[in-house]
Formats: C-alpha cells, structure tokens, sequence
C-alpha cells in the first residue's frame, strides 16, 4: 500500500512538472494565460468606457425670453452635455441622421407661458432609437436637468424658504468610473479563459496527438490525470488573476478595499467550474477546434453577457435572468466588484464560494466519468 | 522460423470470439479469435480500417470487447485492466510523445508513469538510449527529432520497464525504410528475451519477416499463423512475364481479363502474376502472345497470398481510360518538365536543383524518405509553391507565369485525400467539377460518368467522411479527374488501401495513360514505384539516382544479390549516397 502510494505521488509530480514545462514552452498557452488577459484588461481600462460625460446635444429654443435662455444655461453649465444652440428643429435633424450628436432638446414657442401659468410646460427630447444607450441617457439627463433647474427657480422664488436641493450621493464608485467595475469584472472573464478555453485545449490536444491515449497504457489512474492537469492550470489561473488585480491596483487606480484573502478564496472557488468545464468539453470532443469553439460558446460568452459583467441580470428578459442562473461568472462578479469597491462581505462571498465550488463538483464528477480510462 | 519451434513458445495473449461494433455498422472486430505468443513477433497485418488499432487498445485494457473473451498475461482485459496496464508495453500511433519535452523528459515522464526506481534509472536509461543510438540527442525536443528517431524515442519509453509484451501500432507508417529496418532489428533482439512484440502494419512486406501473423480484413481474421504458411498456398503458381514487347500496362489490362489468371500487377519491365492453376503457365503464355520460357517463377510473396485469398484481383479493364478520348501518345511531348527547381526556407534548401521531363504518356515516380523534399518537388510543380530558382512546366505553361492555366490542365490527388467530409458524394463531385470550370450539359455528364464509373452511385448522398477508406479514395480519384487533365499528380495515393482497391486504382491509373495521360506520382511504398516508368530517388533534397526501377534496381545488383527488390535499391542508393557525402 505504501509503495502504491508513493507510485501515486511520483506520477502526480511528474505529470504536474511535464504540464509546466509545457506551459513554459507553448506559446499558445503564454498567450491564453498572459497576452489575453492584458489585451483585455487594457480594453476595459483604457478602451471601453460606459460613462458618459460630454455628450454632444442640440438645444432648440423656439423662444428666446429670459426664462428659456436660463434653461438653455444650465444645459451649457451641466457636465453631461456638450450643447450647440439653435433656433429651429431642422438644424440638428441632419446631425442627428448622421449620428453627429446624440440628440436634441427643443423649448417650445409657449414655454414661458406656460411656466408662468403653471400648466407643466414640456421640454420636446429627439434621440437616435438606433442607440438606445446613449438615447436613454440624453434623455434621462435631460428631464434630470430641467427639474433640477426647476427645483432651482422655485427655491428662488421663494427666498424665505429653505432651498431644497437634491443632492446625489454615489456609494462605492463615487466617481461613477465604469473602468472600476470593469476590470474587476474582466478578471472573471480572465479566470474564464484560462480554465476553460486552454485547459479543453490542452487536453484535447493530448488526445489529437495520442498522448493521452499513451498515458492511459501505463498505471496511472484517470484520478490523476485529472489532477495533473488540475494542479498547473489551477496555479496558472491564480497566476494570471493575480497579474490583473496588480494592474488593475497599480495602473488603472481601481480600489481595492477588500482582504487578499477574500480575492484568492473567491477566485480559487470560481476556478473549480471553469477548469470541470475545460475538463468536460475536451473529454467530449477530443479535439482541439472544437474544443475552443465551444469552450468560447459555452464559458467565454456567457461570463461576458450573461453574468451581470456588462448586461445588468435583472434588466434582461425573466427567461435569460433564469439562464444566466446557470452560469458561474454570475456568481464571482458581485463579489469581487465588492471586494475591490466595497470591502469584504463575509456572508455574500461565502454564499458564492459554495454556489461556485457546487458547480465545480458536478462538472468534475461528470468530466471524470466520460475520461475514465476508456477511449470508447 | 518453423511452426514446430513456435508452439513451445508461451500464450500471452488469448483471443476467443472478440466482437467490437461501433454504431450499428459492420462490427469493427467481429469473431475474431487467436493466440499471441512471447518470444517473436506477431505481426497484425491489414489495410486501413480492418480493425488493427481496435484490436489493440482491446488488448491495453482502453476499451472494452461488446462480446468474447481476451486473456493478456493471464488477466481478463474487462476486468484487470490496471495489471495488465502495469505489464504491457505500448506504443501507439504517432509514438505518444510530448513534443515540447525534451528526449530525456519524455524518458523520465515514462519513467515515473511506470514507477522505475530511482536507482535503476542511470543504468536503463543508458541502455535504453545506446540501443536506440539517440544519446546525443537527450537535450533536444522530440518534436525536433525526425520520423524515425521520433519512433525510436517512442520504442524507448515504451520499454522503460522492460514488458512482457510489446503492443506497437503501425510504427512503420510516415518512417523511411532504412529507420523501418533499424527498427526491426532492435525488435527483433527483444524477442530473444522472450517479450511478445505485435507489430501492426498494413505494410505487407512487413508481415513476410513476422514469426506469426494474424491477417485481419474488414474486421475479420482471414488468416492466423506463419507468413510462409500463407504463401505455401500460391506456391507454383506465382511467375514473372519478362521480355515484353510493346506495352506491358495494357498487355496487363488483358491479362488480369484471362480466367487462368488471379493477380497481375506492373514490376518495372515485367509484369508478376499469380495463376489459377500450376499448369495453366502455357496457355496463360499464349495469351501473352509469347512462350512458356518467359513466364520465369517467382518467390511468392504474402501479397500474392493475400489476394488470392481475397479471391483475385478485380479487372483490368478501366471504365474511366475507356470513357477517355485518347491523346496523341508518342510525340514524346514533354508534359511536365522540371528545369533545376530549388526551394530554399531560410538557409534550409529542401529542393536542390532537381531536373527531370516527363514524356507524354509517362509515370514517373518521385522516391524518397520522409522529409528529403518529394513533396517540396511537387508542390513546385502543381503551382502550391512558388520555386526559389529554376523553372518548372505543365503541358507548357510556366509556372511562375501561367500557373492558372497550368493548374487547369492537372488534376491533383492529395495525400490522404483532400475531400470534404461534411459534403456528400454528390455535392464533392459537383464541388469539383465547379472548381475545374466545367459548366452546364458537360458538368452534369461528367458528374454522372463518375458516379458511374466508379460504381458510387448507391453513396452519392452519403457524406465523404462516412465512406469506406476504399471508396474515398475512387472518390478523391473522381475528383481528379473530371475535367479529363492532361497530367496527373498523384500524392501517395494507395498508402494504406487494401490490395484490392490499390489495383482497381493502378488499373484506372494504367488505363489513362494508355490513353495519353502524364503521371507523376510521390510514394514511399515500394510497390507503387513498380509502376512508374522512369523514378527519381530523392534525398536530402537532391536527386540521388534517375532511371527505370530496372535501372536503379540492377544499379545495386551484388553477386550475393543478383535480384534485388525496389526496397534493396533504395536502401543501397540512399547508403551509398550518404557515403559519399560522409567521404
């Protein structure tokens, strides 16, 4: 029993050094677990940005009175739009078609009037439906920046009253810089590529090139191939992690408010379903393209879409909300926004370690039933 | 080695009634039944897709038989897969190496995988590495290492633990004969200590040197026992037809037609047959049109068995050459012609001044080992490689110029046959015929002569992968064909096809350029190069030796071996060469 197990310990190692030599050596792997993951943080840190500030507007005043100039005012004074005044609607129609602005405001012949007759006078907001992001947003904004200039004029008005003002308070991400939800968020993606897309590579290439099936002649057990596999890949993954967050900390300036501890607990447990996943698509396709097709299919897409990661879960159809259910990147992304924004919450993060190591196990129970040393 | 000796020998293997189906097709292994014995080598014998590999990973324990019984070293391979495992010795196709670990590494891996101690190591590894002559090589990657070291490397780690039997999968495939024989020799000396090797091969003249051979077609045994228990069945009745005149391809066309003949197949200037009867050599004669002192005996060899038993080779009349309007043939026109064409990657010249012309109605053969620039050659020569130096023409359009015009006037076989697997028959065929321009009534004639011709019609919606290997290869033929070319390139195009399909092949093949066709063809098996009418030998990216196979054969002709086989003379061209570049 002991000569077995020290047989067993020998093999582990020994396939575990022959994994990182390979790492070392195989450019794809440097390239999955390295360039990628810094393409991709630099996307999100420097190239995709969600906020919105200066956006170009039109500001069509049909009347020019003391009061529409005023509004026109606090639109031109508001950080959120970038404002050319005209006096007729068809000067932006053009500008609007050709995507030149991202919409236009009109104050309508009668606004003051209006006003003045406390009959809710109207602000008319043209957005481009073509882009309903940023459709939303001018519009949002804009009823923002009337009633705000609304609340302004009443508290004027009535000088001998407290001026009532709202003021916005944003917790944890004060600076309402996408960048920092981001990368967090990336990193999932990151942990993502590593266990599932190059794990179900690398495997599937065993068994392209018959490796696989030259190991399985020998002692070893389908247990530790497993692990052989599982060891490296889940030290790579920590490693690339790792790699983010100190640039995520260090260049892009995100917070980190949380404990190292949590990071690595969190990540460790999210590495358990990526890697059972890497391990079921190469133990079913045994080959190498198709492995990658639906590793980015059925893991990459998913993280990216479905995980709260850019698409918020509880705006999307209560049918996807069920489906993304079942996709584990749903289950890190929450915690890790708050272990760098937040700081740590025990009882949230342990709920997610116990989803995410659950899915784990039913991955690598059944990837190990379909490797079980068979070939077919 | 006599059957007598054979029986002392002990049974590593039983096999009793294995049955293996994947999906509801013919079963891939069905009643097959047979000993494996230690002390020789058993040879598992068979063309691609009889069932050699399953067979093998039955006996690892890797898979399991749907029916029957296999004893491997005294264990059932159902149930104590891990002891055999611990016991066996296996090397599978493409060796099983890491490619991106070094010589040693994939020894230690081995090592560890198959708990050597530690202090044994040193000793085994020494020994394991001068037998295998690859000592020097320890620090390199076995990725880096050629074919045939690749093997060795392979050969070693699967002997880390000196097993009591050798499972080796096809370890002469993509291996240039010289390595083949090394390779032979080194497993040879194991059985002397007594380990069982089976070496599975679709190579025939492979199965001739096997102590024991277990003949496998379609899944099914045909044969068990000594190679030369299978030739006693032709012996007599196997003879050489020398001294032709005028064409031999199509006398062999007429022939394979006669009822007193079984086989017949092109050797160089002769033709070797195989008779119904002892007795039938006078009338079989005048056939030929010649008399009795021509037909000279001939050893037989496990081919002429295999196909007898097969019951004898198909006609040799081709449908195709038949439905082929015949060229002007003996203008002696070259229609290819190679004028000292050079590839160069990096300071690596893989193609060296190579020269030839091919006359119209011509085969000619490019020989050589993997890796010495064949297929550099002709690659340059069907427009897929543009040469460094020199000029290389198709029916008279340059390459480096006209290479559109050129490439409408070949038609190509590849290696392991291009084909679209996802498409079927049909839709290949009509995919073809669109790609070499033909358009309208012709198209929908030539599409139909095809499925004709080579009898495909009942699999015209199959998808090509499904195909039977035999079948995809007239089809990948078909393909090539269809626009009726004026020269044909051939990539090894019967490598691993069983005898029958390989002359049904070589009949179209002889057909055509009876009709005026130009052939060139790259093989490494030796019986293809019979073929050819003319073959450069290609080493090192240099043409070593040009000529007739009756040429290079007697080239090599000692007084110790007055008639050497394609394979002496390419293994002695190859020597001597290297020789001389040693000098």
């Amino acid at each position: 029993m002991n000569a077995y197990r020290r047989g067993r310990t020998r093999r582990l190692t020994a396939l575990i050094r022959k994994e990182s030599f390979q790492i070392v050596r195989d450019p794809s792997s440097i390239l999955i677990a390295l360039v990628l993951p810094l393409i991709l943080l630099f996307l999100f840190g420097y190239g995709v940005s969600l906020d919105t500030t200066h956006t170009r507007v039109g500001l069509v005043l049909e009347e020019t009175t003391p009061v529409t100039l005023d509004l026109a005012a606090s639109f031109q004074n508001s950080r959120y739009f970038d404002v050319t005044i005209g006096h007729d609607r068809r000067e932006f129609a053009e500008d609007l078609v050709e995507s030149r602005i991202g919409g236009f405001l009109v104050i309508p012949d009668g606004f003051t009037a209006d006003l003045t007759a406390s009959r809710h006078p109207a602000v008319q907001v043209i957005v481009d439906g073509a882009d309903p992001n940023t459709a939303n947003f001018v519009q949002n904004y804009a009823a923002g920046t009337v009633s705000t200039w609304e609340a302004q004029r009443a508290a004027e008005r009535a000088l001998t009253a407290t001026p009532l003002l709202v003021q916005q308070r944003f917790w944890f991400n004060p600076e309402l810089k996408s960048r920092n939800f981001l990368v967090p968020g990336s990193i999932s993606i990151v942990m993502t590529l590593v266990g599932t897309l190059l794990t179900s590579m690398v495997i599937a290439r065993e068994w392209e090139r018959g490796t696989m099936e030259a190991m399985m002649a020998t002692p070893v057990t389908a247990w530790e191939l497993l692990a052989g596999k599982i060891v490296p890949y889940f030290l790579l993954g920590l490693g690339s992690m790792t790699l983010c967050v100190i640039l995520a900390v260090f260049l892009f300036h995100v917070p980190f408010r949380g404990s190292i501890l949590a990071l690595y607990a969190l990540s460790a447990a999210f590495l358990m379903p990526a890697l059972g996943q890497g391990f079921l698509i190469s133990a079913v396709t045994k080959n190498q393209f198709l492995a990658s097709q639906l590793a980015l299919l059925s893991g990459f897409l998913p993280s990216f879409l479905l995980s709260g990661f850019i698409f918020e879960i509880n705006s999307m159809p209560t049918v996807i909300q069920y489906i993304s259910l079942a996709v584990p990147a749903r289950y890190l992304i929450p915690s890790l926004q708050s272990v760098f924004l937040a700081g740590d919450i025990w009882p949230m993060f342990l709920r997610s370690i116990l989803i995410l190591v659950g899915f784990g196990i039913v991955l690598f129970a059944v990837a190990i039933r379909k490797t079980a040393k068979r070939i077919a | 080695m006599s059957p007598a000796v054979t029986e002392d020998k002990p049974v590593l293997v039983r096999l009793d009634g294995v049955v293996k189906r994947f999906g509801d097709g013919v079963p891939a292994l069905d009643e097959v039944s047979g000993d494996i014995r230690g002390g020789e080598i058993t040879g598992l014998v068979g063309p691609d897709g009889a069932g050699k590999t399953t067979l093998i990973r039955l006996l690892t324990g890797l898979m399991q038989p749907d029916a029957g019984r296999i004893t491997v070293l005294g264990h059932d391979a159902r149930t104590e897969a891990p002891a055999i495992q611990a016991a066996i010795g296996y090397m599978p196709q493409r060796f099983g190496l890491y490619e991106d670990l070094s010589v040693q590494e994939n020894l230690d891996l081995y090592a560890d995988m198959r708990g050597l101690p530690r202090r044994d190591r040193p000793a085994v590894f020494g020994e394991l590495l001068t037998f295998t002559d690859l000592k020097r090589f320890t620090g390199r990657l076995a990725g880096k290492l050629s074919g045939g070291m690749k093997q060795k490397l392979g050969l070693a780690c699967a002997l880390i633990r000196k097993p009591r039997l050798l499972l080796l999968d096809e370890p002469g495939v993509g291996v240039d004969p010289i390595s083949r024989r090394e390779l032979w020799k080194m497993v040879e000396n194991l059985t002397a200590e007594g380990i069982g090797v089976v070496w599975s091969t679709a190579y025939l003249d492979e199965a001739e040197a096997c102590d024991n051979v277990l003949l496998m077609n379609a899944g099914k045994l045909l044969y068990a026992g000594t190679p030369s228990g299978l030739t006693e069945r032709v012996k007599g009745r196997v003879r050489r037809l020398t001294g032709i005149e005028g064409s031999r391809r199509r006398l062999l066309a007429r022939l394979l037609d006669e009822d007193k003949v079984v086989d017949g197949v092109i050797q160089g200037e002769a033709i070797r047959l195989v008779l119904v009867e002892e007795d039938d050599v006078d009338s079989v004669a005048k056939t030929a049109g010649t008399d009795a002192s021509h037909l000279v005996p001939a050893t037989p060899r496990f081919e002429d068995a295999f196909v007898d038993m097969l019951g004898g080779g198909p006609s040799g009349r081709s449908a195709l050459a038949e439905a082929q309007a015949p060229r002007a043939i003996d203008d002696g026109w070259p229609v290819i012609e190679a004028r000292g064409l050079t590839k160069r990657f990096g300071d690596f010249t893989a193609a060296d001044h190579i020269t030839f012309d091919i006359p119209r109605g011509q085969i000619f053969g490019l020989l050589g080992p993997n890796g010495a620039g064949k297929s550099t050659t002709f690659k340059m020569l069907c427009g897929l490689l543009k040469p460094t130096e020199g000029e290389g023409r198709v029916a008279g359009f340059d390459l480096r110029r006209d290479a559109a015009e050129a490439r409408n006037r070949l038609g190509y076989m590849a290696q392991k046959f291009s084909l679209y697997g996802d498409l079927s028959v049909g839709q290949n065929l009509d995919f073809f015929a669109g790609v070499y321009g033909l358009a309208g009534r012709r198209r929908q004639e030539r599409i139909t002569l095809m499925l004709n011709i080579f009898d495909l019609k009942k699999h015209a919606t199959m998808s090509a992968k499904d195909l039977p290997l035999g079948l995809k290869q007239r089809l990948a033929l078909a393909a090539a064909v269809m626009h009726e070319p004026e020269a044909l390139f051939l990539d090894e195009p019967t490598s691993g096809v069983d005898p029958i399909t390989r002359r049904e092949f070589w009949t179209h093949i002889n057909g055509l350029v009876e009709k005026g066709v130009t052939v060139l063809v790259t093989t490494h098996f030796m019986d293809e190069a019979e073929y050819c009418d003319r073959i450069s030998l290609i080493y090192r990216g240099k043409s070593i030796a040009l000529g007739s196979p009756d040429d290079l054969k007697a080239k090599v002709a000692t007084a110790d071996r007055p008639d050497p086989t394609m394979e002496d003379a390419f293994i002695a061209l190859i020597e001597a060469s290297e020789q001389e570049a040693a000098a």
